[in-house]
């Protein structure tokens, strides 16, 4: 019974991650209908942000690993949001395949450049917080593990008060739904769009620092396979749907390490996905994801 | 009030308007009517700056609109309900009405017009926490209205408000509609295919046909026209 508890919270603190990442992939899908693949490399970028932040703090604070934080966040909200001006905006109205293959030129700018600026060698991540393990009953909680999950639920919350508690939220569900009504409201489309990039990528940088505190070796290709399974995540969850995404991220981190603690730890990745095929075979648009069918 | 002039619009090769012109007065309703294909909603949405013109100029309250963003013109006060509602479905009936007053940061008249949207549909008012999307096709022309009205709109275009709604509530809705400019004074252009009830509302009408204005002038004198009558009035 403890080791399933103990597994369990291991597992929600990386869904917890991979939530986070799906929720830029889902947002951006929403307002756009395209897929960001540069969005796993804001993830490496946040995370790298954190270690040249934490050298300016001393290490093991609170203070210290919430600024860093705070200071990843805002810097990759600015990259997101200077990516979709340079990348994307000159695209709307074109193919949406096109877009998706501009999305993986920058995908592959971002990991070149990460490789030539921070060198393609492993670091060791800084201690940001101040570590501490507490014996619960059989079960050993890492304090790394509950800020992870800690901030986790604290910045989906705040999403989920900016996307239903405010104007620019509620015209980003208007543009998500339907851009040209927006439009004809006096929405600036651009502007929100442009919120939605900053929104996602402040919590893929929040995503790279969690991760990088449980996972503490961090190089330029760090976020190819969080990406991906945050991708899926999205998409498990159903595309576009907010609550879908966390829901997805917690599933898939949750299966992953359950199966990764078992015999079959080898095939783990192997059987996340075939968890995944099989329930979009039953749910094709995802677990909260609805085919939306229009009155005309 | 609104001044169009010479407007040419085209989708690629294919010439959608062939230079028509359009004068609404301040506190008018006027109406747009013509067949399938004549360009009635292809001019409603160059005006609100949703397709942009190939030749000829649109003028609002004294200013060019050529250059002018789609989402600054309703800053100006041209509010354009679209063909089919466009209401959001996933919002709620509240929500929608929230966009509407998106550009107003006034909350004393984003409450104001509220009411006044309450008091010309009261069934809006039943509905606040239901999803847009599963109103009756009625209820959802009427939040397109409402919605349209908590921008403080001084000029109203409506394209096909008679659209996919139960015979009935279509005069409701047009009733409200003159109730609508009679009120507040806001001036409408009505673009119908139900040329008989949109003759009988407006005072002025704009007859096109495949892209060009075959003719113009009072409601009344058009509804008694014989070759008008024979082709939109049913005999």
């Amino acid at each position: 019974m403890s080791e399933f508890l103990q597994q369990l919270l291991n597992g929600l603190s990386l869904g917890a991650i991979y939530a986070l990442i799906a929720l830029g992939y889902t947002m951006v899908y929403g307002v756009l209908r395209f897929i960001n693949f540069a969005h796993s490399d804001v993830f490496m970028v946040g995370a790298f942000l954190g270690y040249y932040l934490g050298k300016l703090v001393p290490a093991g604070t609170w203070w210290g690993g919430l600024a860093v934080l705070a200071g990843a966040m805002i810097g990759c909200a600015v990259l997101g949001m200077t990516i979709e001006r340079l990348a994307y905006r000159p695209l709307r109205g074109a193919p949406t395949l096109n877009v998706l293959i501009t999305a993986i030129g920058v995908s592959l700018l971002l990991e070149s450049t990460g490789q030539v600026v921070f060198g393609a060698a492993p670091r060791n991540f800084p201690v940001l917080f101040p570590v501490r393990n507490f014996a619960v009953g059989g079960l050993i909680l890492g304090s790394n593990q509950l800020i992870v999950i800690a901030v986790a639920v604290v910045l989906m919350i705040a999403l989920q008060l900016v996307v239903y508690r405010t104007k620019i939220g509620t015209a980003m569900r208007a543009v998500a739904l339907n851009p040209k009504a927006a439009v004809l409201m006096g929405v600036n489309n651009d502007v929100v769009i442009a919120f939605t990039f900053g929104l996602g990528s402040a919590l893929a940088a929040a995503g790279g620092i969690l991760y990088a505190l449980n996972y503490p070796s961090i190089d330029p290709l760090m976020g190819v396979m969080p990406g991906l399974k945050a991708f899926v995540a999205a998409i498990l969850g159903g595309i576009g749907n907010i609550p879908g995404a966390a829901l997805g991220g917690l599933i898939l981190g949750t299966v992953e390490t359950f199966v990764g603690g078992s015999q079959w730890s080898t095939y783990k990745d192997a059987i996340a996905f075939a968890i995944l095929i099989v329930i979009l075979l039953f749910r094709p648009a995802g677990l909260l994801g609805r085919f939306t069918v229009e009155k005309v | 009030m609104l001044k169009v002039t010479d407007l040419s619009v085209s989708y690629g090769a294919i010439s959608a308007l062939g230079g028509i012109s359009i004068t609404i007065a301040a506190g008018e309703i006027v109406t747009l009517i013509g067949g399938n294909g004549a360009g009635k909603t292809t001019t409603l949405r160059t005006i609100s700056g949703l397709l942009r013109p190939k030749a000829g100029r649109i003028e609002f309250l004294g200013e060019d609109l050529a250059r002018v963003p789609a989402h600054q013109i309703v800053a100006r006060g041209l509010c354009h309900v679209p063909e089919g509602r466009m209401i959001f479905a996933n919002l709620t009936v509240d929500e929608n009405l929230a966009m509407g007053a998106y550009l107003l940061s006034d909350a004393a008249a984003v409450a104001r017009n509220r009411e006044y949207v309450f008091s010309v549909f009261p069934r809006l008012q039943e509905r606040l926490k239901q999803m847009a999307g599963t109103l009756s096709g009625g209820e959802q022309q009427m939040l397109a209205i409402g919605r349209a009205l908590m921008g403080s709109p001084k000029f109203l275009m409506l394209d096909e408000p008679s659209l996919g709604i139960a015979p009935r509530l279509i005069t409701t809705i047009f009733e409200k509609i003159v109730e609508i400019n009679r009120d507040h004074g806001i001036t409408i252009l009505l673009v119908e295919q139900n040329a008989n009830l949109a003759l009988e509302v407006s005072r002025r009408a704009y007859v096109l046909e495949t892209g060009r204005i075959v003719m113009e002038g009072e409601s009344k004198v058009l509804r008694a026209d014989p070759q008008l009558k024979a082709t939109y009035l049913g005999g």
